[in-house]
């Protein structure tokens, strides 16, 4: 029956000039965004690498800040970071996955849309206005929560204080940006804790679990992975938060009050070149995108790993948001 | 039938039987049911109503214990702490009165669903909190005017209705403007090369898209100013802050147009191409089109991030109380450096009028969003009744 002459014909798909020029123009807008992220940390780097030679390994050992006489380093701006967007990631982590839970298990299910929606537009609102009401609003009441928390709960080595100023502090910072950081973390979890098998989820219910029973042996065992990477999104967006930081704490560099996080004063690598951009000159702008190419470094680094837990926990689905 | 005993009749309306009539009966399913009385049947629905009064009386209780321990047993006050603690003491009573109604596995059902609603209200309080706030310190000294005059013959003692904010709102939307069709075009090409072509290049292109959308605002203003402002290409200027808005503005508008264009139906394109369309016709009037909805709601959401940000524009757009229309030429203002900018002076009229601005802006973004859920709640396809009417104009539809 079959013909030996009869092979398969080969189909070579003739591009016409129109779908060349279309391969061409949307290949070469994507190879922009390669482009960009070399040309970013580039520049970065030569226009950074005049201040980071003078200052070599002190970089990071100095907490001063006076490029002009010689001594600089952003030891305390990076310690100040660091606690900001720790402080924030123990707040936010449990609020989001308590957040996401209900979104996905408890929540009738009409509710569900505006419930998402309320906590996109949160994520909406720019960080300017977040530091505008943290400022005017959230500070007056941390700090009687600053104040409780030291007399009664001092003992503890971060929250010890020396002096009864708990204005524009680190913790508050800390609270303004767990709130900013709510619905991204919120938003990765919501997705991973839905796609919870649900074949495993009725098995649970028909052995006589209740809904905890179900959530705690399938849905956070399933989402671990995304809690993790949504935690470590945040962790991203909270070492990079700008203005806010900015409007909340009154710089310092001395380390042992940075150590006192109830306390007045902070520093963000972030927040330390908004505010020092403008009375810099050539060798201080210098240090300062220097600084930033650390921000811009570290940023990436915890964002590549957080992606790379999230789309292995959900088989390759992108993020959306 | 006589030495099988009789066991077929199932009789559940409790008429009295013989063994004459022996016909299976169908119960009665109208009336309420009879639960047998050994195992009452378990409820599954959390929200009946002993819950609720459970639940009441448990708030009740928990306020009543709180408010004779805060107030008057130990030297405490202040309304945070005064919720803090009816709060935890609610969830340890309500703990105990489940625990009590059935056993300690219910309980630990009723405290994880405590905690989950807690945690959704705890994530809705700053929203509301927030929008409460600038309205509240906005509105009282917002006039029209705001929208029309500048602040170049207002000194920073002048009553805070004095003056306006048309040259900060011309800059905004001057600036993401241009932001926007640079990053728009470049966005949805990106998008249409990760959905349609693919290929080798799409896995590090959709990856670095990904950490482009992690860049810390600042940097991206600290690129721009490093590689065109320094390098003398261009001056301080709307444009510039503009640049920096679309380097923020690029993986979202990217993002959601790729998320978008996924969810378009196989089977148009391969309709198209079967038809003999190329791939950039079927892509030009196939693909795009039925997108549409939410490649707007990209557009929208991606105005949306960029109108606020207000770190890149402190490197570079150096701001401006006089009204400046040119983008290309000279400082210019934008409205989210007018607010952070005369909220830092600290001066009772000039943050007055920051929270003026913060109003504006937040209205801006409040619309822009509610904009785009609509937009973007509709499926791939939708022909809008403006869509419609153009469509029947043409004679198509």
């Amino acid at each position: 029956m079959i013909d030996a002459d009869d092979v398969p014909r080969v189909i070579v798909a003739e591009r016409g000039r129109g779908d060349r020029v279309f391969h061409t123009f949307s290949r070469m807008a994507s190879a922009l965004v390669l482009v960009l992220m070399a040309l970013i940390f580039l520049f970065l780097v030569t226009r950074g690498w005049n201040a980071l030679s003078r200052a070599g390994t002190g970089f990071f050992t100095h907490s001063q800040w006076q490029p002009e006489g010689g001594t600089f380093g952003i030891a305390a701006a990076l310690f100040g970071t660091v606690l900001i967007a720790g402080i924030a990631i123990v707040m936010a982590v449990p609020v989001s996955i308590g957040a996401a839970l209900f979104l996905v298990e408890y929540s009738p299910r009409r509710f569900r849309r505006p419930l998402n929606s309320l906590i996109d537009l949160l994520a909406a609102i720019p960080s300017l206005i977040f530091g505008l009401w943290g400022r005017a609003t959230l500070m007056p009441r941390a700090i009687n929560v600053a104040r409780w928390l030291t007399t009664h709960l001092g003992f503890i080595p971060l929250l010890n204080t020396k002096t009864a100023l708990y204005t524009t502090s680190t913790f508050i910072a800390g609270i303004v940006v767990a709130i900013m950081i709510v619905p991204i973390c919120t938003a990765v979890m919501r997705e991973v804790f839905s796609q919870a098998p649900v074949g495993e989820k009725e098995g649970a219910l028909a052995l006589g679990s209740t809904k905890w029973g179900v959530i705690r042996t399938v849905v956070l065992p399933f989402g671990r992975g995304g809690m993790i990477g949504g935690s470590m999104l945040g962790l991203g967006r909270a070492l990079g938060e700008t203005i806010a930081v900015t409007l909340i704490i009154s710089p310092t560099f001395d380390l042992h009050t940075l150590a006192r996080p109830l306390e007045n004063g902070g520093n963000s690598i972030a927040s330390l070149i908004a505010l020092k951009w403008s009375e810099s000159g050539d060798f201080g702008q210098s240090a300062l995108i220097a600084a930033g190419l650390v921000l811009f470094v570290m940023t990436l680094a915890v964002n590549a790993l957080a992606s790379t837990i999230v789309n292995r926990s959900r088989s390759g689905l992108a993020t959306e948001i | 039938m006589s030495d099988v005993p009789t066991v077929g009749i199932i009789d559940l309306t409790g008429e009295p039987t013989t063994d004459d009539d022996a016909i299976s009966v169908i119960p009665d399913r109208s009336g309420p049911r009879d639960a047998d009385p050994e195992e009452p049947r378990r409820l599954v629905s959390a929200w009946d109503s002993e819950n609720v009064i459970a639940t009441g009386l448990a708030g009740a209780s928990s306020l009543a214990f709180t408010w004779l321990v805060y107030e008057r047993l130990t030297p405490l006050s202040g309304i945070v702490g005064f919720l803090l603690s009816w709060w935890a003491t609610f969830v340890v009573i309500s703990f105990l009165v489940a625990w009590e109604r059935r056993d300690v596995l219910a309980a630990r059902d009723h405290l994880a669903r405590t905690l989950a609603v807690t945690a959704a209200l705890v994530v809705l309080v700053p929203l509301i909190a927030i929008m409460v706030g600038v309205i509240g310190k906005g509105y009282h000294s917002l006039r029209l005017h705001f929208l029309t005059q500048d602040q170049s013959s207002v000194g920073p003692l002048d009553s805070a209705t004095k003056g306006g904010a048309s040259h900060a709102i011309v800059g905004t939307l001057e600036q993401v403007g241009i932001a926007t069709l640079i990053s728009v075009p470049l966005g949805f090409a990106t998008a249409v090369f990760l959905n349609e072509i693919g290929g080798p290049l799409s896995k590090p292109v959709r990856m670095l898209v990904d950490a482009m959308s992690a860049i810390p605002s600042i940097v991206a203003g600290l690129f721009i100013y490093a590689a065109l402002i320094q390098s003398g290409y261009i001056r301080q200027s709307g444009l510039a802050a503009a640049l920096s808005l679309s380097v923020l503005m690029l993986p979202t508008v990217t993002r959601t147009a790729e998320v978008v264009l996924r969810v378009v139906p196989g089977g148009l394109r391969e309709a198209s191409l079967a038809l003999g369309a190329p791939e950039w016709r079927t892509t030009w009037r196939v693909i795009l089109p039925t997108a549409r909805a939410g490649l707007t709601t990209a557009i929208i959401l991606g105005v949306a991030r960029t109108v606020g940000e207000t770190a890149p524009l402190i490197l570079t757009t150096l701001g401006n109380t006089g009204f400046n229309g040119n983008p290309f030429h000279g400082a210019q203002a934008a409205l989210p450096l007018y607010i952070f900018q005369l909220f830092r002076q600290d001066l009772p009229n000039s943050v007055t009028r920051s929270w003026n601005g913060a109003l504006v802006l937040i209205t801006l973004v409040l619309v822009l969003f509610i904009i785009a859920r609509i937009i973007g709640g509709r499926g791939p396809g939708h022909i809008s009744r403006f869509r419609r009417w153009r469509l029947a104009r043409k004679g198509l539809a």
